[in-house]
């Protein structure tokens, strides 16, 4: 107990060399000596009555408990939640321009192809014209347009899908030390295999075809977004 | 202590006022709130130093009560309308002095439907005038050069 009353917060009504004299320190620690806890014994000896009882049972001490799990694996809580497909955006249809928001692409106006199982957006520049690849993004960095290419009878690949866009994985990692005296030579790049080049020619054509057919356009997708003194994107038609 | 000399001063300064348009009976305003902001109307009577009854019968306008806060006067009047005059006359009078036909040729109201015209454009129409704006500079400026040499 605190010998010391408070008077006000952190202040007491003793001092510091009362208090130490109150204790009585000076004296020695006070030694206190646990009291010793008898054992008890896991079972003991009852007398029971009746003639064919034997007169005594030995019962445990402490009950075992009435109930227990039939099974010690827990078994995980199941969730009832479920996996909810992307809802599209209903502005977002195939052939629309979409203006890219984030990333490394960030201002960029590009062309969306199609929604991916992911609920990923498939968009392409096409690279030809604007430098974009064929890219995954998410809906929520996007701003859709009200402008759409003409989509009628393009079709995109199949096998651009989310496994498509998966990274390989890395072979034979170098050291960090290996690198750190590579003396300051630039990373060598890896070249973008050929099949990739090849998809992204394949899928670019027929939309560069339909792009070619509205004057402006192509600039108009070459050309970056952004906004200027005065200019509020939730005043803006887009 | 009106003296003579005071007189004289009150006379000399008389004169025709600054103000040209004033809250009155016949004249054409502009809404600028509410459901019908951006048409015109005209002030058929006034109710007080807050609100006239306004009527647009050649613009769709409904004749009901309005607060001068949330209209701007323009030039234009009908000089012959009666006080509280109906819809009929209103219109009768608007057409009469072809005020709408005035009103939309008025540079007010062009700039107002070209600024309302620039706000609806979308991102690509904005592309293509920013475009156009751009080549029309072009060629000011090479015919300027070419004046300037010449």
């Amino acid at each position: 107990m605190a010998r010391s009353k408070t008077l006000s917060p952190h202040v007491g009504r003793l001092s510091r060399s009362q208090v130490f004299a109150k204790r009585g320190l000076h004296k020695g620690q006070k030694k206190s000596e646990k009291l010793a806890v008898p054992e008890t014994p896991l079972t003991r000896e009852v007398s029971v009555g009746g003639e064919k009882n034997g007169s005594t049972r030995t019962v445990p001490t402490s009950k075992a408990p009435r109930y227990y799990p039939a099974e010690d694996v827990r078994k995980p809580k199941k969730s009832r939640k479920t996996i909810v497909p992307t809802k599209l955006r209903p502005s977002i249809t195939p052939g629309t321009v979409l203006i890219l928001l984030a990333g490394r692409f960030r201002g960029k106006r590009v062309v969306f192809l199609k929604q991916l199982e992911s609920g990923l957006l498939l968009v392409t520049g096409p690279f030809r014209v604007n430098g974009v690849p064929l890219r995954r993004v998410n809906q929520a960095y996007v701003i859709a347009t009200s402008t759409k290419i003409d989509f009628e009878g393009i079709t995109i690949d199949e096998k651009i899908n989310d496994a498509y866009f998966a990274k390989a994985p890395i072979k034979g990692r170098t050291s960090a030390e290996e690198e750190f005296f590579a003396e300051g030579k630039p990373k060598e790049k890896e070249p973008i295999p050929e099949s990739k080049a090849a998809d992204q020619k394949a899928v670019d054509k027929a939309i560069i075809a339909a792009i070619r057919e509205e004057e402006y356009l192509a600039k108009y997708l070459k050309a970056t977004f952004g906004l200027t003194k005065g200019q509020y994107p939730h005043q803006l038609k887009f | 202590m009106v003296g003579p000399n005071n007189l004289l001063y009150a006379v000399s300064i008389r004169s025709e006022s600054t103000f040209k348009r004033f809250v009155e009976v016949g004249r054409v305003v502009l809404l600028r709130s509410g459901p019908h902001a951006g048409k015109t109307a005209v002030i058929a009577e006034i109710i007080d130093h807050n609100r006239a009854i306004i009527d647009g019968p050649a613009t769709g306008i409904p004749r009901h009560a309005f607060p001068y806060r949330h209209l701007t006067l323009t030039p234009f009047r009908l000089p012959k309308l009666p006080r509280g005059a109906g819809s009929g006359t209103v219109l009768k009078q608007l057409t009469s002095e072809g005020i709408v036909e005035k009103w939309n040729k008025s540079t007010w109201a062009t700039k107002r439907t070209a600024i309302e015209k620039r706000k609806s454009l979308n991102d690509f129409e904005r592309f293509k005038t920013f475009v156009a704006k751009k080549s029309r500079r072009d060629v000011v400026r090479k015919s300027v050069k070419a004046a300037k040499k010449a």
